[in-house]
């Protein structure tokens, strides 16, 4: 047969290779660069904690949302659509924002505390290990909520209807309908679980620190800003590097959760769950788990509105800048992804082209920010590039994201259309502009979406490369926080979620609105 | 003419031999039971399947090395024939101009195929607010405005009622008659076959054979299409 070899192929191989060098260039800056002989106890105890929290974090996470979203399956209530929906809202807030709320409820004044004093208890610590698990706890229990909800979800209906019919218990629904389910669906969610806690940064930096709580990002972070130690922070980022190779290795054996949860608020009708031990039990687990998450998102808004006057001038032009770096992120990102998933459907070197284009699962933004450290700052200062560098580097760590929501949409397109296309000679870029982008609009939307609010939120790279002048809007917050300016703090937080929020929302709006039916 | 020179498809255990030619204008029906490789034979014509060995040649040029879009080949596929996000005025422009870059002199032309398939005016809809003939219809339009020697029809017409499709064959014969193309159609029905096309090929037990007359075939069947055609007699 013959091959369609037009611009667009030759375009997605050249930005697999461009992804490649990017994450595996870096990576070689580091270990060229790494001191490998100074693996102190201190670099161990890091390695140490961040396999413990992550492996702490995944279980947690995992083991609380089977009763979770096993009530969400087999409840109906209003306002059951929100609850799934706020589900989703935690993996686009900005972590210092998250973090922010949670130090409002089990802070040193937070609510938590409030109230232990009045009860004549002893104030309890966010700050260590504790807090830094809860943090990725906050973060990672709602993912996996929606992970295993699309698990109960794919049960067929058919299937309960035959156990009803049968006559069968609650205990027999989950012997022979929910387990089986269950034994498929949690290994993929707790290993990609396990790899989001493996890079988290800035958590640790904002909640963890000391020999204590000190992950093997925050020790990359400390070594460059704060010892200026170029040897150790590669050695710990080649460190990183090796474990997230690990994970992403253990994660390609399992079947990982492609879909962000489309259609989760499907009902399904259950016979089994009709007594009241079961219904109280959902009802207080449902209870606890909004109140977990609403919480603190709750405190957000009423203490970012206190603050709103408090912010200092700075904010502005962060924000500014913030919202330019998560522009054109987004398009970068864009245009990458959709030029390799023409290439990935073009046939040839298929899986080499996918595999690059997920190559940045394994790498952490703050092990590509050392590499790209280490290859700039003999021709200029890191400072001036702190913005293109991190825009840049938001749109490699997106790609996995966007590839994994755009690449199916784009084969069913290929399925559907692709032999018209071929028989028309529509190739190359016409195919692009009459085929592929009028077809993906709504998802290329809510991808673009997705990723502007994660770079919009972004804490990892800019804080290796930018000082005052650069300075993002979460930096910003970061910065304000460090100095115990609280509701300052709050104010900006506020401020930017609500930029976060719309950049998703006016990216997922023009996708969706006149879509092709 | 075409020619199918000891042509050999595999796809996995799947067997498919041919080698028999068409005359340039001619009507042909492919038929036989589901499965039995008429799609494929087709689709190999279109490009979309490379032959094991043996050769697809049109007026003594080899078309293997040739992509899909460039074969002397219109195809109307079973379904999806047009793009749904598009208007129909627009999918037929990309029968004439992949990037859709069209001159006045085409637009007329456009127009002009429209209202000879009886969609004039109808230019601008979307193909959902068509009806099934309609689409139909417009498919034809743009084979009509690509004007190649050689028209596939890979059964477009299975979903219409008996009325419809008729109408629908009868346009085809009128176009491919205008146009002077070399007809292969795909079916299962032999009403079909009869009405349409003077010669027939079988395709059953891994063979295509060389197409003969289609009355002739349904007087005297051989084993393969008798079987198929049960108790069916023209």
């Amino acid at each position: 047969m013959a091959r369609r070899a037009g611009p667009v192929t030759r375009a997605g191989r050249a930005v697999a290779l461009g992804v490649a060098a990017l994450t595996l260039g870096t990576l070689l800056a580091v270990l060229l660069r790494a001191e490998t002989a100074s693996f102190g106890p201190a670099d161990w105890s890091a390695l140490r904690f961040t396999v413990l929290a992550a492996l702490t974090a995944a279980t947690l996470s995992v083991g609380l949302a089977v009763p979770a979203s096993r009530a969400l399956t087999r409840r109906r209530f209003p306002g059951r659509g929100l609850v799934i929906t706020l589900m989703g809202a935690p993996f686009l807030l900005p972590v210092v924002v998250a973090v922010l709320g949670l130090l409002a409820v089990f802070g040193r004044s937070g609510l938590i505390n409030r109230t232990f004093e009045v009860l004549g208890l002893s104030p309890v610590s966010i700050y260590g290990p504790h807090g830094v698990i809860l943090g990725l706890v906050f973060f990672n229990f709602p993912l996996a909520v929606r992970m295993v909800l699309s698990g109960w979800q794919a049960i067929p209906a058919e299937r309960l209807r035959l156990a009803a019919a049968l006559g069968f218990g609650p205990d027999a629904v989950f012997r022979h309908l929910e387990l089986p389910m269950l034994r498929q669906t949690l290994p993929g969610a707790f290993v990609a679980i396990f790899l989001v806690c493996l890079t988290s940064f800035a958590i640790p930096l904002t909640l963890g620190g000391g020999p204590r709580a000190t992950t093997l990002e925050l020790g990359i972070y400390q070594a460059l800003r704060f010892d200026y130690d170029l040897g150790r922070a590669a050695l710990l980022a080649a460190a990183q590097f090796a474990l997230c190779a690990v994970a992403v290795g253990l994660a390609a054996r399992l079947a990982l959760p492609t879909r962000f949860g489309a259609g989760l608020d499907r009902q399904v009708e259950r016979w089994d769950t009709r007594g009241w031990v079961l219904r109280l039990q959902d009802s207080v687990v449902l209870m606890l788990s909004c109140g977990f998450l609403m919480l603190p998102l709750a405190m957000i808004a009423l203490r970012g509105v206190e603050g709103l006057p408090e912010m200092p001038a700075s904010v502005w032009p962060a924000a500014l800048r913030s919202v330019l770096v998560a522009l054109v992120s987004t398009a970068l990102c864009m245009a990458a992804t959709v030029t390799l998933c023409a290439a990935i459907s073009a046939g040839p070197a298929a899986r080499w082209i996918e595999t690059a284009g997920m190559l940045p699962l394994a790498a952490s933004s703050l092990v590509l920010g050392t590499g790209l450290f280490i290859l700039v700052h003999p021709f200029a200062s890191p400072e001036r590039l702190a913005l293109p560098v991190t825009a840049l580097v938001n749109a490699a760590m997106a790609m996995p994201y966007a590839l994994r929501l755009i690449l199916p949409a784009h084969r069913e397109v290929e399925a559907a259309f692709g032999r018209l296309s071929d028989s028309l000679a529509l190739t190359g870029l016409a195919r692009l502009r009459w085929l592929i982008l009028p077809r993906l609009r709504p998802v290329i939307g809510f991808a673009s979406g997705v990723v502007a609010a994660l770079s919009m939120g972004d804490l990892g790279v800019i804080a290796l490369f930018a000082n005052e002048s650069q300075a993002t809007l979460p930096l910003v917050v970061q910065q304000l926080m460090g100095a115990y300016r609280m509701p300052a703090a709050a104010g900006a937080s506020l401020l930017l979620v609500g930029l976060s929020f719309a950049l998703f929302w006016i990216c997922d709006r023009g996708g969706r609105r006149h879509a092709a039916s | 003419m075409l020619r199918l020179d000891r042509l050999e498809i595999r796809q996995g255990d799947f067997r498919l031999n041919a080698d028999w030619q068409v005359a340039a204008g001619e009507r042909v029906a492919v038929i036989g039971p589901s499965g039995a490789g008429k799609s494929t034979l087709l689709m190999a014509i279109a490009g979309f399947i490379a032959p094991e060995r043996g050769d697809i040649l049109w007026e003594g040029r080899s078309l293997l090395q040739v992509a899909p879009g460039d074969r002397p080949v219109s195809t109307l596929f079973q379904d999806q024939n047009l793009f749904p996000h598009l208007t129909v005025a627009q999918n037929l422009g990309l029968g004439v101009s992949p990037a859709l870059r069209l001159a006045p002199v085409d637009r007329a032309r456009m127009e002009e195929a429209l209202i000879r398939v009886g969609l004039g005016g109808l230019g601008g809809r979307r193909p959902g607010e068509l009806s099934g003939g309609q689409q139909g219809r417009a498919a034809l339009a743009r084979a009509l405005l690509r004007a190649r020697p050689i028209l596939l029809l890979d059964e477009p017409f299975a979903a219409l009622g008996p009325a419809l499709k008729a109408d629908m064959l009868g346009l085809v014969s009128e176009i491919a008659g205008e146009t002077g193309a070399t007809v292969l159609m795909v079916t299962h029905d032999p009403a079909d076959a009869v009405a349409f096309a003077p010669r027939t090929a079988v395709v059953a037990g891994g063979i295509a054979s060389p197409p003969a007359d289609t009355a002739d075939l349904m007087r005297n069947p051989p084993p393969a299409l008798a079987e198929y055609l049960g108790r069916f007699r023209a």
